[in-house]
């Protein structure tokens, strides 16, 4: 069973907090299996537990810094901000003070980071969703600044990878939320016409409409070890159904084990793994010194 | 005349005697004739198919399927799909892409099933593949939302070239009921939560997400026969249009006409970055 906590994060709105992240400080304690490390060794090892693997929450930019060749990202789209379109007030509080608010907390604009860069000098058009901004919720901006980034990739001949994170929807945009879904599939088509790779990598939590639309669709799903992923929050389920969820349910895991996903890859794999597999996809190999023929050869 | 609320369209929305998916099918298709099964796992009795002809032409017809008494809502889950009635869906979709038949799709569902096993069999993957068969057909679609538009459930069979709504049905990214319980912390604030969220088929007409709203002088459930008739009228008419449309500008082209239409949904504001 997971630690309760992490639970609590995923199906609300998130905007309470970020889930379990590791305080400042010389040592830090892991949030799974509470083994004090020296903070300097967790971010060597780019915040991944180094006694039982655990993967805390990264921001967008911490995740981008982790993932691409240094100094190789430029920022695509980054004036976009949240309307209002439903003049939504809930509980007294405007959705413009809400978006102000989580703006200021985060540091972003809006819940997804995009823009350009190179993994291991392959060229790449990224998207990297910001829990830290009310839950990764996909409202309007979300969607376009997805729609611009995957079709901007197309036009420049990029990968597109997507790191997806979510707690579901926003709930302030309302219907411009939801219908924000198949903006993003149509989106995708520009790379399919020519034959672009697009991989997701699934980072804890992931869930609802994200979940449900361009997560999924993707040439190939990957997911970080430990993430849980699903279209319905766990908190739901047990609600709905009465039921006492298994442990597991619903993590990386447990999806590769029911053919959801390709691969979990440890994040202090991403970057190489991510490389090869576009080289794979495309057919573009720096030349290697055991070629086809040369092994064909030794083999005999 | 008194002032019809958000609330008051969300009850006759879920109206249990308004008319559901098989009443649209069996008085306004000929001889038609059900569809069964996504050829994976099992027939969903939640998401009904079937073919007919309507006026002149066959056509594929798709929708959730409420029940009328408790026992059978029982039965049909609510209307609530799991992922395969989503595959049961895409086959039949692709049989319609086979014979060139359009399709015509009717929304009525709380939501997708958000039980344990449609997580297993991923039911997250079943909606976004549907929502790309949808958006990918390469034949005219038409949505009419008959009742409740819930979520992304709704949402997979109702990404067509036009989007019809009766006057009393709606489409929210959730119910009421869970937005208030979200943002307002109490469920019992529902009625709010509707006004909030702006659901009703006059407000999708406004945001321009919604083509048409099909009036309901008698709501629903106290005039089927005279509903089902004005809903088949109109589809008629819609039917005309897009399949003029269509054979003007071919599919590949029509295609991207309903791509343009759900690639631009959303407001947002810009700056320039310096
Ligand atoms: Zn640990």
């Amino acid at each position: 069973m997971r630690p309760r906590f992490r639970r609590r994060n995923v199906a609300s709105e998130g905007t309470e907090s970020l889930g379990p992240s590791i305080p400042d400080g010389l040592w830090s304690k892991c949030p799974r299996c509470r083994e004090l490390i020296y903070t300097r060794e967790f971010e060597r090892n780019h915040s991944v537990c180094p006694r039982c693997g655990y993967h805390a929450r990264l921001t967008a930019r911490q995740r981008i810094a982790l993932i691409v060749d240094p100094e190789s990202f430029v920022e695509w789209d980054a004036g976009l901000s949240p309307a209002d379109p439903l003049q939504f007030v809930a509980l007294g509080e405007p959705y413009p003070r809400k978006v102000a608010e989580a703006q200021e907390r985060s540091g972003e604009r809006e819940a997804l980071v995009t823009g350009a860069a190179t993994i291991l000098g392959v060229p790449v058009g990224l998207a990297v969703a910001e829990f830290g901004f009310l839950g990764a919720s996909m409202g309007s901006v979300f969607g376009e600044k997805f729609a611009r980034a995957a079709e901007r990739a197309a036009v420049e001949d990029r990968a597109f990878i997507v790191f997806a994170s979510s707690g579901g929807a926003r709930m302030h945009e309302g219907v411009f939320s939801l219908f924000q879904l198949p903006k993003t599939i149509v989106a995708v088509e520009s790379l399919s016409e020519r034959r672009l790779p697009f991989i997701t990598v699934l980072v804890d939590p992931c869930y609802g409409g994200v979940t449900a639309s361009f997560a999924t669709v993707a040439d190939l799903i990957l997911a970080e070890p430990g993430a849980m992923i699903g279209f319905a929050g766990p908190r739901v389920i047990e609600q709905v159904t009465r039921q006492k969820l298994p442990a597991g349910f619903q993590s990386a895991e447990f999806l590769l084990q029911h053919g959801m996903i390709d691969a979990i890859v440890p994040r202090p794999r991403l970057r190489e793994e991510l490389a090869h597999y576009i080289r794979l996809l495309t057919n573009q190999h720096s030349a290697s010194p055991v070629s086809f023929v040369t092994r064909q050869e030794s083999d005999r | 005349m008194m002032q019809i609320t958000a609330w008051d369209r969300v009850q006759l929305a879920r109206h249990q005697a308004r008319p559901h998916t098989l009443d649209y099918i069996t008085e306004l298709l000929e001889e038609p004739r059900e569809l069964h099964g996504d050829r994976l796992f099992r027939d969903d009795p939640a998401v009904v198919a079937a073919i007919g002809r309507f006026g002149t032409r066959s056509v594929i017809v798709l929708g959730h399927q409420k029940g009328a008494s408790t026992t059978e809502n029982v039965a049909r889950n609510f209307g609530m799909p799991r992922p395969e009635g989503y595959r049961k869906a895409i086959r039949i979709l692709h049989l319609a892409e086979k014979f060139g038949l359009p399709v015509i799709t009717f929304i009525d569902t709380p939501a997708a099933d958000p039980g344990l096993e449609s997580e297993e069999r991923g039911q997250a993957w079943a909606i976004s593949s549907c929502l790309q068969a949808f958006l990918r057909a390469q034949v005219p679609t038409l949505a009419v939302v008959i009742g409740e538009g819930g979520s992304g459930g709704a949402l997979a069979l109702a990404v067509c070239d036009r989007l019809l709504m009766l006057e009393n049905a709606i489409f929210a990214v959730a119910s009421p009921e869970a937005c208030a319980a979200i943002l307002w912390r109490d469920a019992a604030r529902a009625p709010e939560a509707a006004e909030t969220m702006r659901i009703t088929a006059q407000e999708l007409l406004r945001f321009g997400i919604a083509d048409e709203v099909i009036p309901e002088p008698a709501p629903a459930h106290l005039d089927a026969s005279g509903t089902i008739r004005r809903v088949g009228q109109v589809l008629e008419r819609h039917l005309e249009e897009l399949l003029q449309l269509w054979h003007k500008h071919g599919p590949a082209h029509a295609r991207r006409l309903r791509w343009a239409r759900y690639r631009a949904i959303g407001l947002w504001h810009e700056e320039p970055v310096t």
